[in-house]
């Protein structure tokens, strides 16, 4: 039990997937402008993340693995994502069109966000089984929400605030994630896995 | 033999993906055409009627189903061209302005001839900007600033004090013509 924490932690903190690991950074900088807007791709996110990282562990294990077709890895993986976030875009027109439309082109691009399918091969590179590969992927949901609305919060503090011209928009976006990265590298050894 | 498999493998994966969101697809489909509401939330919502439908949600409909875009007079320019951007259509005048001579239509506001006005609240009621300000037995007046120009007020006033006056031009007001002359597109 103690060793799911310990993973948990360690991939929501330590080895954060946007801030450490530099993963998923498209949604980061794109649907960070509102603190509504990131809560609304965080949840999105964490769906996707949880449901590929546990899918494409099965489709690993017990298809590729003993037929032998570890090659087509990557293309299935692609496959399983493609499919998860076309089912949540479904899902979510359906329950909730204002923020179906508040996310707009964010949310198909979950498709292409490098995290899910960071995650994925990471399950495999790693070894997990099929609870850590539920934790890990859980986890870096969490890790990509908690940094995705921190940031959304700092930025909406940042639009009121009187910033030198030539820092406006992106720039001062930019740098504030460079701080906030070099602050999480301050969780490194906070716990270390065997 | 393994090329064989890979390619079963990838087929009967796509096949169980394909189903899957084929009933997903079925199962939460979208009734309601998103375009409508996405118009309705451009329009002002003064329920005026003014573009001859009983209010901004059938007009929103009308525009959907291909009528002219530009029958909002309380929205102004600035929503014919966000319904424009919209729905891909081009821009057009509002309606009753595209005339070619100088002296256009201008805008009109309410005014109420206060010394008549018997504080009924009648036209309050039926403001739908809430641009009369006043109350019961107090002479009520007009927020020149708020008002749409949708002469809603003036048929409910028992004493027939409310005109609708045209609103004088200001430098505040002035809207350059940028496009009196029209533009050729060279390629």
């Amino acid at each position: 039990m103690t060793e799911y924490i310990l993973l948990l932690l360690a991939t929501v903190l330590v080895n954060n997937f946007v801030l450490v690991k530099f993963l998923g950074l498209c949604p980061f900088m794109g649907v960070s402008g509102r603190v509504e807007t990131a809560v609304g791709m965080s949840l999105a996110t964490t769906f996707v993340l949880t449901l590929a990282s546990f899918t494409s562990y099965l489709i690993n294990n017990y298809i590729l693995q003993p037929l032998d077709l570890t090659f087509l890895r990557t293309l299935s993986f692609i496959l399983v994502i493609a499919v998860v976030v076309q089912f949540t875009e479904m899902l979510l027109h359906k329950t909730q069109p204002t923020l179906y439309r508040l996310l707009g082109i964010f949310l198909p691009l979950i498709t292409t966000n490098c995290a899910v399918l960071g995650v994925a091969l990471l399950n495999v590179n790693e070894q997990h089984n099929a609870i850590e590969s539920i934790i890990y992927g859980f986890g870096a949901a969490i890790g990509f929400s908690l940094v995705l609305i921190l940031f959304a919060a700092i930025r909406e503090r940042l639009a009121a605030a009187d910033i030198p011209k030539s820092f406006q928009g992106t720039a001062i976006a930019m740098v504030t994630a460079g701080l906030m990265s070099l602050a999480f590298m301050g969780f490194t050894g906070l716990i270390k896995l065997s | 033999m393994t090329l064989i498999s890979a390619l079963i493998v990838l087929g009967v994966l796509a096949l169980i993906f394909g189903s899957i969101l084929g009933y997903a697809a079925i199962k939460y489909k979208v009734d309601a055409d998103p375009l409508v509401d996405q118009i309705d939330e451009i329009l002002p919502q003064t329920q005026c009627g003014q573009c001859g439908y009983p209010g901004c949600k059938p007009y929103a409909q009308a525009i959907a189903d291909g009528d002219d875009i530009n029958k909002c007079p309380p929205g102004g320019d600035n929503t014919i061209h966000k319904i424009a951007d919209l729905t891909g259509r081009e821009y057009t005048p509002l309606a009753g302005t595209e005339s070619d001579d100088v002296a256009e239509e201008v805008k009109k506001v309410a005014y109420i001839r206060e010394d008549e006005c018997i504080g009924c609240t009648k036209c309050i009621q039926a403001c739908p900007v809430d641009a009369i300000v006043g109350a019961s037995k107090a002479m009520h007046t007009v927020i020149t600033d708020e008002c749409t120009g949708c002469d809603l007020c003036v048929d409910p006033c028992p004493v027939d004090c409310i005109d609708m006056l045209p609103l004088a031009q200001t430098t505040q007001s002035w809207k350059w013509q940028l496009d009196a002359i029209p533009v050729k597109q060279v390629h």
